[in-house]
């Protein structure tokens, strides 16, 4: 068991610490959280700088125009970056995070080759198009469905939580090919350009009165046969290598910054007194150990993928059950320091509060990350 | 950086366990329950003998040179098997009491108000403890001896805290796995009853808290800085208190029985929750230092 770094990851550190500090202070000012096109615009352009400098896509393969970087150098660069204050991944997070890890993994040589370096560059935005008003926690029970028509697929149906679709150049779809097979076997996974006739998209407003999700009105809009990705009917399995990644390493940056915002909360509450209450602190210190635990977790996680060189495995469920709940308690304990400060929008602690609430539900409820932890890793037996 | 046991690491902790599931099986461990206060001396010497209390000396002390993280190892296995005896008091003894590295003495050691073993143990490490000076405490745990100063002793060693909550550790994977175990034969309503979900959950929980306290104590073992120690006390000791209660709840009636040996770990779990800095105290310390990063 070692936490020291390596002298070259040390060195991958400091040079990285060094183009933060020249690349930080030239960027334009952050837009109005409102401004979508605008959002888009400013996180763009912070790939493409990323991309400039020789980072972008660091712990993707060579072979899909990655880095290669190693987890731990990864681990590194979302530490760094959040620490310095970087812009987070924005609008690129669907194209990074979920359709390009898929592209890379399961894509053919001439779909990596369309799609991959416009996500590593900047220039393209992809969301996300996979759960549907009667298809949550079920996934597999989707019905957007999919016809055959020549070198095409004519696609009808209805998504929810289309991240960033509105400023999106592709969609990563899961559309129903086969409707007589068992419903994990007829799902086929296509790659929608955002622009195609019969796409309508309607902004979703959030309990924070945010717009960054969308519903997704597919009217008998053709996609070409050659965008799909994998085998058909065989989308499932291509889906599920995608979300293990957003189980990875997707949350590192923020348990940094969660982090720093408890010592940030003790800050403030020994500025209003509230500090004087034992329960208060007490609460803060076991937030303090918890958030420990999870950056340590973290750690013990990266290096096992860096053994096995698998994508995250249990250790991500754990994560994520773990930090989700964290988080939300972490607000709430904001808010008791604030008293009667958390009812304004305006204290940024106040909306995190309010966006808190979506990690115990998005990506694997709670309910359902314990069922994989029960029945994946315990081996106890499934039923209802 | 390479957070994982290494190869070396794995074959220690193998090795412990194994020693363990021999020489300490469950009819020993009822065994024990049944004679309260007496120690198995030969098991004690062949505990020595494998290193258990020598593990962190010099080489050339007669040690095995091994550091805090096999410690810790060796400690979780101890806590899973539910290992009696003042065994964190006797390995830091080694090289300090006459005896205590080989296993051919038994040391104890103060520990704020309480000092277990105080009977049974052939010295006191630390401070003199004078006649009178302790009155016996009818323990709540059948396997820990406990006896209270009327003089607190000072709070001990940070590797009192760290070894503690290596055996809380152990002691919260061993009450998950029978907690799973159960689940998986016991059957209610045509099933077993881990194929319902709010049983499932319990199970799911329990190892999501197991592995949380891993991460932090093994960090914990690595750095040895003292935030990193009681952060991992209070985890570990909210894991095999927490994982215990769950493990009793799984067992259902049984699990209130005396036979079950669920209670044993819980019984333990309390015992070692008091032990080192109390709970309030580690809390206060760790919002202070929250201050101070501020």
């Amino acid at each position: 068991m070692d936490l020291t770094y390596t002298e070259e990851e040390e060195a991958f550190r400091a040079k990285l610490r060094e183009w933060l500090g020249q690349v930080l202070p030239t960027l334009p000012p952050k837009p109005d959280p409102n401004d979508w096109p605008g959002r888009r615009t400013y996180d763009m352009g912070w790939q493409r700088r990323l991309y400039e400098a020789g980072y972008a896509g660091l712990h993707w393969p060579v072979d899909a125009g990655g880095q290669g970087a190693t987890p731990t150098q990864h681990l590194i660069f979302l530490e760094e970056t959040e620490r310095a204050g970087a812009p987070y991944v924005g609008a690129n997070f669907v194209g990074l995070l979920h359709a390009g890890p898929t592209i890379a993994a399961e894509g053919t040589a001439q779909q990596k080759q369309q799609w991959l370096p416009p996500i590593l560059r900047g220039d393209e935005v992809w969301c996300q198009g996979f759960s549907e008003p009667d298809a949550g926690s079920d996934l597999a029970a989707l019905r957007t469905k999919a016809v055959r028509d020549g070198d095409e697929y004519v696609i009808t149906g209805f998504k929810i939580w289309t991240s960033h679709a509105e400023v999106a150049d592709w969609c990563e779809l899961l559309v129903r090919t086969e409707p007589s097979a068992p419903k994990h076997r007829g799902i086929s996974w296509l790659a929608m350009p955002m622009d195609a006739p019969g796409v309508t998209i309607r902004p979703l407003r959030t309990l924070a009165g945010s717009t960054e999700f969308a519903e997704m009105f597919l009217d008998e809009v053709r996609v070409p046969v050659a965008n799909r990705v994998g085998e058909e009917n065989d989308g499932w399995r291509v889906t599920m290598v995608t979300l293990s990644f957003e189980r990875g390493t997707a949350f590192v940056g923020e348990v940094v910054a969660c982090r720093r915002t408890l010592t940030a909360l003790a800050g403030e509450a020994r500025k209003n007194g509230r500090w004087d209450d034992p329960a208060l602190r007490r609460k803060l210190a076991l937030l303090s150990a918890e958030f420990a635990a999870l950056w340590r977790l973290t750690q013990w996680n990266v290096s096992e993928s860096e053994a096995t060189g698998g994508v995250p495995g249990i250790g991500g469920s754990v994560f994520k059950l773990r930090y989700s709940h964290a988080r939300q308690e972490l607000y709430d304990t904001a808010a008791e320091v604030l008293g009667a400060g958390a009812l304004d929008l305006d204290h940024e602690w106040v909306l995190d509060r309010l966006s808190s609430l979506s990690y115990t539900i998005a990506a694997g409820t709670s309910q359902i990350q314990q069922n994989i932890i029960a029945e994946r890793i315990l081996g106890l037996p499934k039923g209802r | 950086m390479h957070f994982q046991l290494t190869d070396d690491q794995r074959a220690l902790q193998q090795g412990m366990r194994e020693l363990l599931a021999g020489r300490f099986d469950r009819d020993a461990l009822r065994a024990a329950v049944e004679r309260p206060g007496t120690l198995d001396r030969a098991l004690w010497r062949e505990l020595g003998e494998a290193g258990f209390f020598a593990l962190r000396l010099p080489e050339d002390d007669g040690g095995v040179g091994l550091g805090a993280p096999e410690a810790v190892l060796l400690f979780e296995e101890a806590g899973r098997a539910l290992l009696p005896g003042p065994l964190i008091a006797t390995h830091l003894a080694a090289g300090v009491v006459k005896g205590a590295a080989d296993g051919s003495v038994v040391v104890t050691q103060a520990d704020g108000p309480l000092i277990e073993w105080y009977e049974a143990a052939d010295a006191v490490a630390g401070e003199e403890i004078t006649d009178g000076a302790t009155v016996p405490v009818r323990s709540v745990d059948p396997l820990t001896p406990l006896h209270r100063l009327h003089e607190p002793a000072a709070a001990g060693d940070p590797l009192v805290g760290l070894f503690t909550a290596a055996e809380q550790l152990g002691s919260a994977a061993r009450t998950t796995e029978m907690a799973v175990q159960y689940a998986g034969e016991r059957e209610q309503f045509g099933a077993a009853i881990g194929s319902f979900q709010a049983v499932k959950h319990l199970c799911a929980q329990m190892l999501a808290r197991t592995e949380l306290a891993r991460a932090a104590v093994y960090a914990a073992a690595v750095t040895g800085d003292l935030a990193d120690i009681a952060s991992a006390k209070l985890l570990a000791d909210e894991a095999a208190v927490r994982c215990a209660r769950d493990c009793l709840q799984v067992h259902g009636g049984m699990g209130f029985t005396w036979e079950a040996d669920v209670h044993l770990h819980l019984k333990r779990a309390w015992v070692r929750k008091e032990r080192w800095v109390s709970q309030g105290a580690l809390t206060e310390l760790l919002a202070e230092l929250l201050v101070e990063v501020g």
